[in-house]
């Protein structure tokens, strides 16, 4: 499960990228990795559709974008893992 | 050449739907923002907005009229009548051939689009009424103006996003002033505040949930409004000659384009808009007094806009005052410029600077004097009107008191 989040976070963002899944470094940030501000909300965006979470991120408010690091692309795979983790205790309660 | 003045101004926003109530609204410092109130709005991420309340379309035009009106085009009429009658103008002979129309719009009849994506996607229906594509056409407010005043000039819509109505005045200041028409009538309108409207822009993770508050440290984003604003842009000599009421001159005008980035400003498209409408006006940055900003209140747009205005004005920059205004009615995307340009008036006018309201932190990346939350009253004999669009395209005007 975890495996797949973080191979599934990783496919959306070696496609903004432009790059192999393989060159993703886990340590490496988006800027790195040349996503520019666009690429970032639409990678969010592939990320919401894919696991069907909404991922709390404002381009203007770090604030409100607090609880989502996308500081690394470590980082952002451990997010999305808590916020998928999150919906499906959600469900199991339902 | 020929000078080019304003005699006749009309709105609705948020803020009122006639002037004067928008100018008090402005002096006051009140905001037009709150909680939407329309369809759907529960699935919507983004639930306030700058309405227009109690709009009446019954009050305002007959059945037909309302059938092929979308609401920008109401909107628009609405104004138009104000401005119009304001400047005791009637077209007829001569003038109504050397009269025209020039607007600007971003979405046009987006309202229509939306209801009847609904009617065939949502509902399942094959049938739409047959005045759809000429309801949410672009053309089809400044088409309605054309008409009701019999204006059989030059008419057009512009579309530059946020930048439209800019645009729009702009091209109606080079038509009077090079003599291809005696009359525009300009300005700009929009009515984007329905649910795909708004979910458009929640996309793009740029709005702000709570409020538009521009320069301020923790701003978060931009907030939509609606509505618009007509202006009647004529000749000098024609309007001293029928001893008409002039509210200001249009003294300058320039565009750029970024050529840079879709949606991310470039602080030197937009001083290159700035200087170069200096420069048409024949305008001393030390003449001007008031810059009505194009403040999105976005973490992007300010502080590019304040770098621009800083390098534009030099030192100046720092004596002189600029608000943003949308703190309070709000972004009408292709008619806010021609809202705004109500603001350069009463500056110019009356000597009231309208203020940014919604300020609380400074950031020291938006550093100068952007009359927080209250109205200061100063006498200024220039002023600018910033608009700058997605897109890269940049729209800046320069008016003088007369």
């Amino acid at each position: 499960m975890t495996d797949s989040v973080r191979d599934t976070v990783v496919g959306i963002i070696a496609q903004q990228a432009v790059l192999e899944p393989a060159e993703v470094e886990m340590t490496a940030s988006l800027e790195d990795l040349g996503i520019d501000s666009l690429g970032l909300v639409e990678a969010i965006f592939a990320i919401e559709e894919a696991f069907d979470i909404s991922v709390p991120f404002n381009a203007n408010d770090p604030a409100e974008t607090a609880g989502f690091d996308i500081s690394s692309v470590a980082a952002i795979v451990a997010a999305v893992e808590a916020l998928v983790a999150g919906k499906d205790a959600a469900e199991d309660r339902a | 050449m020929h000078r080019v003045v304003i005699t006749g101004a009309g709105t609705v926003n948020a803020l009122g739907q006639d002037v004067p109530a928008t100018l008090e609204a402005l002096r006051e410092g009140r905001c037009g923002i709150g909680p939407l109130e329309l369809r759907d709005v529960g699935r919507l991420n983004i639930r306030i907005g700058a309405q227009v309340r109690g709009w009446d379309p019954e009050a305002h035009f007959n059945r037909q009229d309302i059938a092929l009106f979308d609401k920008f085009t109401q909107f628009t009429i609405h104004a138009a009548r104000q401005a119009i009658a304001q400047s005791g103008l009637a077209f007829e002979d001569a003038l109504s051939l050397a009269s025209g129309v020039v607007l600007g719009t971003a979405g046009g009849g987006v309202n229509t689009w939306d209801e009847n994506y609904r009617a065939v996607y949502e509902e399942g229906k094959n049938r739409v009424h047959p005045f759809v594509v000429p309801k949410l056409m672009n053309n089809a407010a400044a088409s309605h103006v054309s008409m009701e005043w019999n204006l059989r000039g030059p008419t057009f819509t512009v579309a530059t996003a946020c930048a439209s109505s800019n645009h729009a005045m702009g091209q109606a200041f080079h038509m009077v002033r090079s003599g291809a028409a005696t009359v525009m009538i300009t300005g700009g309108s929009e009515a984007m505040l329905c649910f795909g409207g708004i979910k458009a822009w929640e996309g793009l993770r740029v709005m702000s949930r709570d409020a538009c508050r521009p320069f301020s440290l923790n701003r978060n984003g931009m907030v939509q409004g609606e509505g618009a604003g007509v202006f009647v842009f004529e000749e000098y000599d024609h309007a001293r000659a029928r001893g008409a009421d002039i509210l200001a001159e249009v003294v300058g005008f320039a565009m750029s384009s970024d050529a840079g980035d879709i949606v991310m400003p470039s602080a030197q498209g937009a001083e290159r808009a700035i200087t170069g409408a200096l420069r048409d006006a024949r305008l001393d940055p030390e003449d001007v007094g008031y810059i009505n900003a194009h403040g999105t209140g976005t973490a992007a747009n300010d502080k590019t806009e304040c770098a621009a205005v800083a390098h534009a004005f030099g030192q100046h920059a720092d004596r002189l005052m600029i608000s943003s205004t949308k703190s309070m009615h709000g972004h009408l995307i292709g008619g806010t410029g021609a809202v705004e340009l109500l603001a350069c008036i009463m500056a110019l006018r009356e000597g009231v600077i309208a203020p940014t309201i919604g300020y609380e932190e400074p950031d020291p990346e938006c550093a100068l004097d952007v009359v927080p939350n209250t109205a200061r009253e100063a006498r200024v004999a220039a002023v600018l009107s910033n608009a700058f669009a997605f897109g890269g395209l940049n729209a800046v005007l320069a008016l003088r008191r007369v």
